[in-house]
């Protein structure tokens, strides 16, 4: 189905089973542990080994030799493959280092080596015993000291740099002026699930058991990696334990488990270990951020310039944190530009909302420190900074945008009137509590999704699609699209994701999977629809799908007579011609707002309350919509407070690599949340007039930590995370 | 992890005896530590003794009115005694402070006390490291050390000692009753029981070889207010970036031992007859002599607002 005008009404919009806050379908099965997660295919296949990854212990230099006799006369070893004895592999197009490292060296705990064995603990002994002599290069492993070298890079969505009007003159011109340079840290997804996957070779076809985002996309690299056809490639990831964009792209777990498998000729499993999850992986590329605006005495800004900073291994990409500041404010002159910096760290790469969320973590402060300077409440600037159109190209209007609804919704539901202005003077105990605001905004993306659905002749719907469910509620949204389409209650429907034999979906990442998702399910039931209608012979355009019949004047059927014998199918995907998205901008809006407190004492940050108002087109469902915000505020909070990967400059490594020193919110750190969705719809994102919500709900959230932080005591803090120590040198004595 | 043997035995004297006997041999109790260290090969010992079943799980008064701790009561345990909720309220707060829930459960009073320093340095075993490898150097200087001491350490090492039951244990003046292999108990003043690194950050306490903790005994209960303040980054399961344990008299007299500064929990007795001035003068002896690096330094300011805070929640 071409998705090339607006869409009108369609059955979707009865909202019966869609916009309901149904619980997940999934949930009984992870509650009872019955989700077949990546490690868990307990008898998917034979006999399964165990593969442990080795990783390099060097950040950049070569293998000078390693030494397997130990390793290989341990007990229960199977196989060891290392890029020596691989045979010939290619590098795949999604990740930019090697998978397997050797002889040169890309980055610290690259994978160099996987030893299989008969059990877990025997692979994890061998691998201990594996020699390396490396050969170490210096590297390059600190951004700030490569600003002047580093190169203009495209991003997502737009060139290296845009201009409008002339920012240098209007800059200089404008009567109250911001400059400030704000830094975030390199961040990892931290999710619960490891990478992990089995392999099981069948002749020359590979059957991957794994956890990933992007079914067709990792069929397509593991087969380019291996050389061999994508037809000879089945992956199948119907469960996933947090991904955040870390597993968009096949990584070591997959290439490593086939290998091994080929070596060990049967089955293997690998799961990275905890701690070459920090290291071993993407993660989100730290960046330096110089922010300039400038404004009128009366708050318009004149001119709003946004620089950033990140960093790389060579070939690699660079962090959109630019990419909002294009869109979110008014002003008629204006510039960003993306420079992107060479160096020798694990690769950088998608997390949560890729760009936004590092821009905004910047951009939202800038905001906060422009109100103040002039004396303007900092809701109430965003407002008098709104623009309805593309202020790049003002004949795009944006297809929604109500972030002053946003604002003001989340404005009077938070109590803001009754906040002080003046930081430091409301005192709760031991407390300084102060609030803060922040916009949200991520931009909405339309990728092609198809599916499969089958009526069968109890009246059952089944879908099947490669879409995956991250832990998002995408099995849930599925089905609620499938028994509004069909008419049938939510029991009746089952699906099935995650499996490269169905339809090629959209996939997870980039908050895309839910809108386009479902517009592809709602496109192959359109034409499970017709198929329907045509058997029992109604007029498809008149017939009602309600109740499990089938309707149109007097006449009533029940749905699953259609069926006849054995089962009724189609699939069909939605596409999108592009002139739509071409024509309007699409984007997802929100507003952040945050209490925290301060203590007087220790300048421990703890935060009190959060509320996000969202405006992202429809919500499919309430419940999970709901749960995927509060997932990303408290990323947010992780990111404002304390998630950072340490950089050790001297030797390259993220030096915190694990979950005791890698610091993510615990239940104590998120005492509350609320979450506000505006009524909306957008029929220009698809038939289901839905957008993304998932990453909006990170966008601005650190911001909103920092600028309440300030209120609270005083200290403005630029550089994240925003720990005790860069507080206290600035809190008055404790008395 | 290197494979390992493992025996029970039936009493003290016996683990410490067999600790002797077969070489390269660990106590294990609560192994909430010890066997992830193993799995990373920090830890390779060949055999573990198991001294669960000893009947070492007692919390018993002792006879001059203090109490007498068994070497494997768990932390959960402890933490919930009514004697030690009543009289000994730092070291209940120290402990609830700790770990988490599930981890209390398991770990053990002796084990608490044996735990090693969790520095990411030690911790990654393509790392120089002295404590891991004795001369191999030391990476967290000039490297991360936020978390680092910031005194007693030395050219070797600057690493914490991770305990929070530790610091309440050392304000009370705790003592350590062990066994060695040949039978004979001997106790060791807390404040001697762990050892600054010097050239030697490998040896972490006074204990001789095959010598097992018994009983960790606390003295007659000295009343006061009873506080035990742990900072760190996130409300809940994180290592002390600095902790106070205080138990402060109406007098304004008391005792004061610093988490999350050195090697060892700290407290300067002397430093404590400043406490009636007040936290800046009794932290200035506290840590007159600390040499942090510049992502610690700010461990000083934080020590000295937190005794702030205690001293005013004690007061008040």
């Amino acid at each position: 189905m071409k998705f090339d005008s607006p869409a009108t009404s369609n059955p979707i919009d009865q909202l019966k089973v869609i916009g309901q806050p149904v619980s997940r379908i999934d949930g009984p099965r992870k509650t009872t542990g019955t989700a077949t997660y990546a490690y868990e295919w307990h008898d998917a296949a034979p006999n399964p080994a165990y593969g442990y990854i080795v990783g390099s212990a060097i950040a950049k230099g070569r293998i000078k030799s390693i030494d397997l006799t130990a390793a290989k006369a341990a007990s229960g070893v199977l196989a060891i493959v290392t890029a020596e004895n691989a045979g010939k592999l290619e590098k795949g197009s999604l990740n930019t280092a090697k998978l397997l490292g050797g002889p040169e060296i890309q980055h610290y705990h690259q994978a160099i080596a996987v030893v299989v064995a008969e059990t877990f603990e025997q692979a994890r002994a061998a691998a201990q015993l594996v020699r390396v002599d490396y050969i170490s290069d210096k590297g390059a492993f600190d951004l700030s000291k490569l600003m002047e070298s580093a190169k203009p890079e495209k991003i997502t969505g737009g060139p290296a740099d845009t201009a409008v009007g002339n920012f240098g003159p209007a800059f200089a011109a404008a009567p109250v002026q911001l400059d400030a340079t704000y830094t975030t840290p390199d961040e990892a997804h931290a999710m619960m699930e490891p990478h992990a996957s089995m392999a099981a070779w069948d002749g020359d076809r590979l059957t991957l058991w794994t956890s990933n985002q992007m079914i067709a996309w990792n069929v397509a690299d593991i087969a380019k990696t291996l050389n061999i056809p994508k037809e000879k490639v089945r992956l199948i990831s119907p469960y996933i334990g947090g991904g955040f964009g870390g597993k968009l792209f096949p990584r070591a777990d997959a290439l490593l488990a086939a290998l091994g498998a080929r070596a060990a000729g049967r089955p293997v499993k690998v799961a990275l270990q905890r701690p070459l999850m920090f290291n071993n992986t993407t993660h989100r590329p730290a960046t330096i951020q110089r922010i300039r605006i400038g404004a009128t005495r009366d708050g318009k800004i004149t001119a709003i310039g946004h620089e950033s900073w990140s960093g790389d291994l060579p070939g690699g990409k660079a962090d959109g944190a630019v990419s909002q500041t294009r869109l979110l404010y008014a002003g008629a002159d204006r510039m960003t530009t993306t420079r992107l910096a060479v160096l020798d760290l694990p690769e950088g790469n998608a997390m949560r909302a890729p760009g936004e969320a590092t821009g905004m973590m910047a951009l939202e402060i800038a905001i906060d420190e422009l109100a103040e300077k002039l004396g303007l409440d900092p809701v109430e600037l965003r407002i008098l900074n709104d623009t309805q159109v593309d202020p790049e190209k003002p004949e795009r209007p944006f297809s929604q945008r109500r972030l002053i609804e946003c604002l003001r919704t989340g404005a009077e539901r938070f109590g803001w009137s009754k906040r002080s202005a003046q930081p430091g003077r409301v005192r709760d105990g031991r407390w300084l509590v102060g609030t803060g605001v922040a916009a949200a905004f991520r931009n909405n993306m339309l990728t092609k999704s198809a599916a499969r659905v089958r009526l069968d002749n109890s009246g059952v719907v089944t879908v099947e699609t490669d879409m995956t469910d991250i832990g998002t509620g995408s099995y849930t949204i599925i089905a609620q699209t499938a028994a509004e389409m069909m008419g049938v209650p939510i029991e009746k429907v089952a699906v099935h994701l995650g499996d490269s034999s169905f339809p090629v979906s959209a996939g997870s990442g980039g908050q895309w999977g839910g809108n386009n998702s479902t517009a592809g399910v709602y496109a192959a039931c359109i034409k499970l629809r017709e198929a329907v209608a045509q058997k029992l012979g109604f007029n498809s355009a008149e017939a009602v799908f309600a109740d499990g019949q089938v309707k149109s004047g007097n006449r009533s059927v029940p749905l699953a007579q259609a069926v006849g014998g054995g089962a009724l199918a189609a699939e069909d995907g939605i596409e999108y011609d592009g002139e739509l998205a071409k024509k309007h901008q699409q984007s997802t809006f929100g507003a952040h707002f945050v209490e925290v407190g301060v203590d007087t004492a220790t300048a421990e940050i703890r935060v009190r309350r959060m509320l996000a108002v969202c405006a992202a087109g429809r919500i499919l469902n309430p419940k999970t919509a709901r749960s995927q915000v509060i997932g990303a505020m408290s990323m947010g909070v992780g990111a404002a407070l304390m998630e950072e990967l340490v950089v050790d400059k001297r030797h390259g490594f993220f030096v915190n690599h694990d979950l005791a020193g890698y610091e993510v919110p615990v239940h104590a750190d998120i005492p509350h949340q609320d979450v506000i969705f505006l009524d909306e719809t957008d029929p220009m994102s698809s038939p289901m007039k839905a957008k993304g919500i998932a990453e909006l709900g990170i966008c601005g959230v650190a911001a909103a930590v920092a600028n309440a932080i300030y209120n609270a005591s005083g200290v403005r803090v630029r550089d994240y995370p925003i720990t005790l120590d860069k507080l206290l040198p600035r809190l008055p004595e404790v008395g | 992890m290197k494979s390992f043997t493992y025996q029970r035995v039936t009493s003290p004297t016996a683990a410490a005896a067999a600790a002797v006997h077969t070489p390269h041999a660990k106590f294990i109790a609560g192994g909430t530590n010890l066997l992830d260290l193993m799995k990373l090969e920090i830890e390779t010992p060949s055999h573990l003794i198991d001294v669960n079943r000893l009947g070492l799980d007692k919390v018993e008064p002792t006879p001059d009115g203090g109490l007498r701790i068994g070497a494997v009561v768990r932390n959960t345990d402890l933490a919930a005694d009514e004697r030690v909720r009543r009289d000994y309220g730092v070291l209940s707060r120290a402990l609830l402070a700790g770990a988490s829930g599930q981890l209390r459960n398991r770990a053990t009073t002796a084990g608490n006390l044996l735990q090693r320093t969790r520095c990411p340095y030690f911790y990654d075993t393509n790392q120089p490291c002295n404590k891991r490898q004795p001369g191999s150097g030391c990476s967290a200087i000039g490297g991360f050390s936020r978390q680092h001491a910031v005194i007693g350490a030395s050219d070797a090492c600057i690493a914490t000692h991770p305990s929070d039951m530790a610091v309440a244990m050392r304000a009370l003046d705790a003592t350590v009753e062990t066994v060695r292999p040949d039978g004979a108990v001997r106790t060791i003043p807390i404040a001697d029981f762990h050892r600054l690194p010097g050239d030697t950050p490998q040896i972490e306490t006074a204990l001789a070889p095959g010598e097992l903790i018994t009983a960790v005994t606390l003295p007659k209960p000295v009343g006061g207010k009873q506080i035990y303040r742990k900072v760190r980054d996130r409300a809940s399961y994180a290592f002390a970036l600095v902790s106070v344990a205080a138990i402060v008299q109406r007098d304004g007299s008391g005792h004061v031992a610093l988490g999350g500064v050195a090697h060892k929990p700290w407290r300067v007795e002397a430093a404590e007859a400043a406490l009636p001035r007040g936290a800046r003068a009794t932290v200035a002896q506290l840590l007159g002599d600390a040499k942090p690096t510049r992502e610690n330094a700010f461990k000083l300011t934080l020590a000295e607002r937190t005794l702030a805070a205690v001293l005013a929640e004690a007061r008040g």
